[in-house]
């Protein structure tokens, strides 16, 4: 499993691999955020916390379509559904190693951005927190979209459409730490909520994602 | 017959007559689609029958 | 009395409801006209909302039927993975363009109900919100059906959304309320329905819940069977290229 995680890292760091568009398309959504309201400090303090963790979100939802697309084409997905390690294990490494090609850069980027954003000074402690206890169920959850669609043409457009209403309460949870954080409110009960669901997600949804791709595989 | 709908009568009656276009809508769709396919089935069965 | 699973065999269920469906049409037709005419025509108006109560007739029952029509599309999906019915899955395909445009009409009411009194078309109360939600989840469901061409994987991938969706769609509803109270204190603008409310009132709503159930159950017997021949015709279309 651990040879499957290091492959997986190294075909996405290979060029072509999709490791740092996240990252770039993170980047432009806070240069056009304040392009598009205006460069008042006041304002952007204030949507700052739901702008990051948007573009978080919709930084993840890029490169799902990855995680399963080539290992479907070139046959690999079938050997790894036949292989002595059980799918669920399999489907978990390939979430984690999109994690750690994408939820954990943005989690360390994620404070650059804020400092873009006139993002108040205590809220920064909570960004990175919540990023990073929210962006692993964001990985999760992505996996579970895109087994279901792994076998079909265009299925990009269709995976967003089903991955987003799934994300709801994350994104709920997790912007309301960085902006209770950020008015020096207490924060323990959505990061409660936040970590329950990506704790929820990254035990239930391996089982659910590895069922969905036999079912396409069959 | 029609009731006195008062001051808000516009919103009232377009809620009613949207409501019931859209089921309406929705009815006629599952009929027509139903009435296509069944269509569809008789001919393939029949050609079917003829066959064998 | 016969057992309930009997109805799983397609054959079975044919034949049931080539005369259950008019049956059930014609009442569905019946009652919602008796609860809605009723409700339209005959109902004294309220001294708050004015005559705007009368769209309580739709909005409520429409509201009841989209969270229905979910429940029973995620027991008909559970039902399909357990037992492998497809009567079962097809119900649940049947009934998902229902839900969706019932979830619709009861934003639409809601908003030409929310202009007069609350002065807005939108507001972001959790209710609202978990509606919306609940819409977005619905046209999922049906982009992934209509996506598949098989309709056993068809069946399979969306009766495991709808689980996966069901469980994020009780959360949302939750993470709702949660951010509505938690920094936007706003002035909770929910007309609560049904509290003390008059039986002036109560006997219409209640005619045309029961309307908007049976309509709910007529269009899903009509899909169902719309479904079960497009199966057989899909089946018999694959063979005769086989051949």
């Amino acid at each position: 499993m651990i040879a499957l995680l290091m492959r997986d890292l190294r075909l996405a760091f290979r060029a072509g691999g999709g490791f740092g568009l996240g990252l770039a398309f993170f980047l432009i959504l806070a240069v056009l955020v304040p392009l598009g309201i205006g460069p008042e400090p006041q304002t952007l303090a204030r949507i700052a916390p739901g702008i990051l963790w948007v573009g978080a979100l919709l930084a993840c939802l890029l490169s799902l379509d990855r995680i399963f697309a080539l290992d479907f084409e070139d046959g690999s997905l079938d050997l790894l559904a036949t292989a002595p390690v059980p799918l669920e294990g399999a489907v978990s490494m390939k979430a984690l190693a999109h994690w750690l090609t994408t939820g954990l850069p943005l989690v360390l980027i994620s404070p650059v951005l804020g400092l873009l954003l006139f993002l108040p000074g205590e809220a920064y402690l909570w960004l990175i927190v919540s990023l990073a206890l929210g962006t692993p169920a964001l990985s999760v959850i992505g996996t579970f979209g895109a087994a279901l669609t792994v076998g079909l043409k265009r299925g990009g457009l269709l995976l967003s459409l089903l991955v987003l209403p799934l994300y709801i309460p994350t994104l709920v949870f997790g912007a309301e730490v960085v902006s209770r954080g950020a008015m020096g409110l207490a924060v323990d009960t959505p990061l409660a909520l936040l970590a329950g669901i990506t704790a929820g997600a990254v035990a239930i949804l391996p089982f659910a994602s590895a069922h969905v791709l036999r079912i396409n595989l069959r | 017959m029609m009731p006195d709908l008062g001051r808000y009568a516009l919103e009232v009656s377009l809620a009613y007559l949207v409501s019931l276009g859209m089921i309406g809508a929705l009815v006629l769709w599952y009929w027509a689609r139903g009435r296509t396919v069944r269509r569809q089935l008789d001919e393939i069965e029949t050609r079917r029958g003829k066959n064998e | 009395m016969a057992s309930f699973w009997e109805y799983a065999n397609p054959l079975k269920f044919m034949r049931t409801t080539d005369w259950l469906l008019p049956i059930v049409a014609i009442a569905a037709v019946v009652v919602t006209s008796i609860g809605l005419i009723w409700g339209f025509f005959f109902t004294p108006d309220d001294f708050r909302q004015g005559s705007t109560v009368k769209i309580v007739f739709i909005h409520v029952p429409a509201a009841m039927m989209a969270i229905n029509a979910w429940v029973m599309m995620l027991v008909a999906s559970l039902i399909w993975l357990i037992r492998r019915h497809h009567v079962s899955a097809l119900a649940a395909k049947a009934a998902a363009p229902v839900g969706l445009v019932m979830t619709l009409i009861g934003l639409i009411t809601g908003a030409v109900w929310g202009q007069p009194m609350w002065g807005t078309w939108w507001a972001w109360d959790p209710r609202l919100t978990s509606f919306l939600i609940l819409f977005l989840f619905y046209l999922g469901y049906i982009a992934l059906w209509s996506a598949i061409d098989d309709p056993d994987t068809g069946a399979d991938l969306t009766a495991v959304l709808c689980l996966v969706g069901s469980v994020f769609a009780v959360l949302s509803r939750y993470a709702a309320i949660f951010w509505n109270q938690g920094l936007h204190q706003g002035a909770s603008l929910s007309v609560a329905p049904g509290t003390r409310m008059d039986w002036a009132y109560k006997a219409p709503l209640y005619i045309s819940m029961t309307g908007f159930g049976l309509i709910f159950l007529a269009l899903v017997l009509a899909g169902t069977r719309t479904e079960i021949r497009a199966r057989r015709m899909k089946a018999l279309v694959t063979r005769e290229r086989m051949a």
